[in-house]
């Protein structure tokens, strides 16, 4: 408003002259006789002409005195107006004001939410992923991150719902704050800022500002993560490790890792089958931090190795060529024609393509690895059709969506790992079988008042309800619905691995299922509704509403005045 | 010796004392009343009602709030002024006259408490 002072004053001043004059200027009206023009008048001819309207002379034709004047004034009015405009507008153009109008409107975005939304600061390829897992299954998200362009990108990209988003740094708890990290429905906060210390500054942040919703970070040095474990970061996040994780998994249990990521994949993707990695030598090319984590990983497994990089071996248990993986004499001398397997684990995209085609050259029947950089390369990498691809941000969105929206998801896979093979290829191949390759729908249920009202009353009353008498058709009570219990956590501490349909559940109990969408939304409708509820334990038709309750009983009531029979009666509740 | 301090208070006072030149007389008779002086008191109004924007503090409000009371008093009786005389079937009588000042006169009651103000500030800030 400050700026608008000199113009608006000017603009007065201008036209105030203008006007005095008009009206002290002697002209002549129709008959000759010396008039002066009114203020009102004045007025009005100033106006039109400032704007550069211009009607004409009023009430009569000027005279030269007048026309002498009013040639200086417009003159002076017209820059005047031109002037005061120009400024208006580059005011409301200003950055900051922008700026701080867009943050006023995010502020009052956020606060309007009223779903559960998760808080991701960090929209680069990892964010856009997660957001559009999140919005796939339904879930709000508010992005911070500080690059303006990619905030602008997340209006082109299209969500189902609206994702406020600020571009400021995340680091600065004020900024959380804005964004709802204390609003009541935030259910959770993801770091995934390409700087760890970032992610580390959100870890603590979240913290010590709402220490009861889960903060995700990603970290990979592995310092900072364990400064984030230190101070109680419930899920650290490196996608190198996971990635070492699922190798060694996958060298001594493939059924276990096609399992696994068949149940974490992003959903509505198909998993294609593929060929498990062999045992026997292989080649880890690059001994960054994703080359030393599966070295590590390999070691356990005890898996025999060759290391080639460019710098002198640090490793000396294992050998050690130093030479650069894309030519063929450094993949010749660690033996690539009898390797197994080869891992590309530079940090370059280009070199790692170039290796897997320089080994398959040399040996066709080579498992080949490669690290994916960069999201945007991924045209070059579904062309070149390795066995795995390990993308870092995938794998980071994956684990992100498998905590936050299943949280039972977490200690079942735990126990899957410690499974035997034969185990993982019988579940692999029936659940495979019944739902098709294509990432299932994975959710857990609790049986409580809010989860599942009507069962829970159920179970109060001591009713027996077993497992396989709750997964059948709301329609038909024949038809099973589609759908497999995968996990029972008992509130005493038990848990059941695929519990037998005839489990008994309890109140308080929480199950992890797998299966279609729909089943998903039929089991809802049974475990909340109790008419429902009661046609698929029982087989029989409740009676709706009150008056029709009273008529059922007083029926029955009659009948068991009568002769004593057996009949399974339908008895109203 | 501030000379956006001086600016300032010469505007305000400039405002009341021309709005009180224009008021001072009998009520209803147009010789007392100049029109020339009813337009130079609309002009230093504004100018100073502009004077003040910007201003976040509390007192800097009302200051505002006071020079746009002012200005809408006066600009309603500069309005009445040009009905009287071009719409109006009977022209500027002596009612009209009256209106036309006693409308003034609100608006210079906005400029005392406005300086009145301004001599608070400056007393406030004793340096």
């Amino acid at each position: 408003m400050r700026r608008l002072r000199a113009p608006l004053i000017l603009l007065i001043s201008i036209l105030s002259i203008s006007v005095l004059g008009l009206t002290l200027a002697p002209g002549v009206d129709a008959d000759g006789n010396r008039t002066h023009l009114s203020f009102f008048h004045a007025l009005y001819f100033m106006s039109y002409t400032a704007t550069t309207i211009g009607f004409g002379e009023i009430p009569d034709a000027f005279t030269d005195q007048q026309r002498l004047w009013v040639t200086f004034c417009i003159y002076l009015s017209v820059v005047g107006w031109a002037y005061t405009v120009g400024t208006v507008f580059t005011l409301l153009a200003d950055r900051s004001l922008q700026q701080a109008l867009r943050t006023q409107s995010f502020l009052r975005a956020v606060q309007r939410l009223r779903e559960p939304f998760l808080l991701v600061c960090g929209y680069g390829e990892t964010g856009r992923l997660l957001c559009a897992g999140l919005d796939h299954l339904g879930y709000r998200a508010v992005v911070v991150e500080r690059d303006e362009v990619k905030v602008g990108e997340i209006e082109l990209h299209s969500y189902r719902a609206d994702v406020p988003a600020l571009a400021a740094d995340a680091r600065n708890p004020e900024i959380l704050k804005f964004a709802g990290l204390d609003h009541p429905n935030c259910i959770g906060v993801v770091a995934l800022t390409d700087d760890d210390s970032a992610n580390l500054a959100i870890a603590i942040a979240a913290r010590l500002l709402a220490p009861k919703i889960p903060a995700l970070c990603r970290a990979e040095v592995p310092e900072v993560a364990a400064n984030m474990a230190s101070f109680g970061t419930r899920h650290i996040i490196n996608p190198f490790e996971k990635f070492a994780e699922y190798l060694a998994l996958a060298l001594h249990a493939p059924a276990a890792w096609q399992l696994l990521i068949w149940l974490t994949g992003l959903p509505g993707s198909t998993v294609e089958q593929q060929r498990d990695p062999p045992k026997g030598e292989w080649i880890v090319c690059g001994h960054g931090r994703f080359g030393q984590m599966l070295v590590h990983a390999m070691e356990r497994e005890s898996v025999p190795l060759t290391i080639i990089d460019r710098l002198p071996p640090d490793d000396l248990t294992h050998r050690w060529v130093q030479g650069d993986g894309t030519g063929a004499s450094a993949l010749e001398q660690a033996r690539v024609r009898h390797a197994a397997g080869i891992v590309a684990a530079t940090g370059n995209d280009v070199d790692n393509l170039s290796i897997a085609v320089t080994a398959r050259e040399l040996n066709p029947n080579l498992f080949v690895i490669l690290r994916q950089n960069h999201y945007a390369n991924h045209a070059l990498f579904e062309a070149y059709d390795s066995d795995v691809d390990v993308v870092p941000s995938k794998i980071i969105a994956h684990e992100c969506l498998a905590i936050l929206t299943t949280p039972l998801l977490v200690p079942f896979l735990e126990a899957v790992k410690r499974r035997g093979e034969a185990w993982c290829e019988k579940w692999l191949t029936t659940l495979t079988g019944r739902f098709g390759w294509q990432v299932p729908a994975v959710w857990s249920e609790r049986i409580d008042l809010s989860g599942a009202p009507a069962l829970h009353r159920l179970l109060l009353d001591d009713t027996l309800a077993l497992l396989g008498q709750l997964l059948r058709s709301p329609s038909n009570r024949d038809d099973l619905l589609g759908c497999v219990a995968l996990y029972l956590y008992r509130k005493d501490g038990e848990h059941l691995l695929m519990p037998p349909t005839d489990t008994e559940i309890r109140a308080g109990d929480e199950i992890l299922f797998v299966g279609t969408p729909d089943a998903r939304s039929e089991l809802t409708l049974t475990l909340s509704h109790e008419h429902v509820l009661g046609y698929v334990l029982t087989g029989c038709e409740q009676p709706g509403g009150w008056v029709w309750e009273k008529l059922a009983r007083r029926k029955q009531a009659i009948a068991a005045r009568g002769a004593d029979r057996t009949g399974h009666g339908c008895a109203p509740r | 010796m501030n000379l956006e301090k001086v600016i300032f208070g010469f505007f305000i006072v400039l405002a009341a004392t021309l709005n009180f030149g224009f008021f001072v007389g009998d009520i209803d008779n147009p010789a007392h009343h100049d029109i020339y002086e009813l337009f130079a008191a609309i002009v230093v109004s504004l100018i100073a009602t502009v004077l003040k924007f910007g201003d976040r503090t509390q007192i800097g409000a009302v200051h505002l709030s006071t020079s746009l009371v002012a200005d809408l008093q006066l600009i309603a009786a500069a309005m009445v002024w040009g009905y009287a005389a071009h719409v109006s079937p009977d022209g500027v009588t002596p009612e009209m006259v009256a209106r036309v000042v006693s409308l003034s006169g609100g608006a210079l009651f906005a400029n005392v408490v406005s300086v009145v103000i301004l001599i608070a500030e400056t007393i406030m800030q004793r340096r």
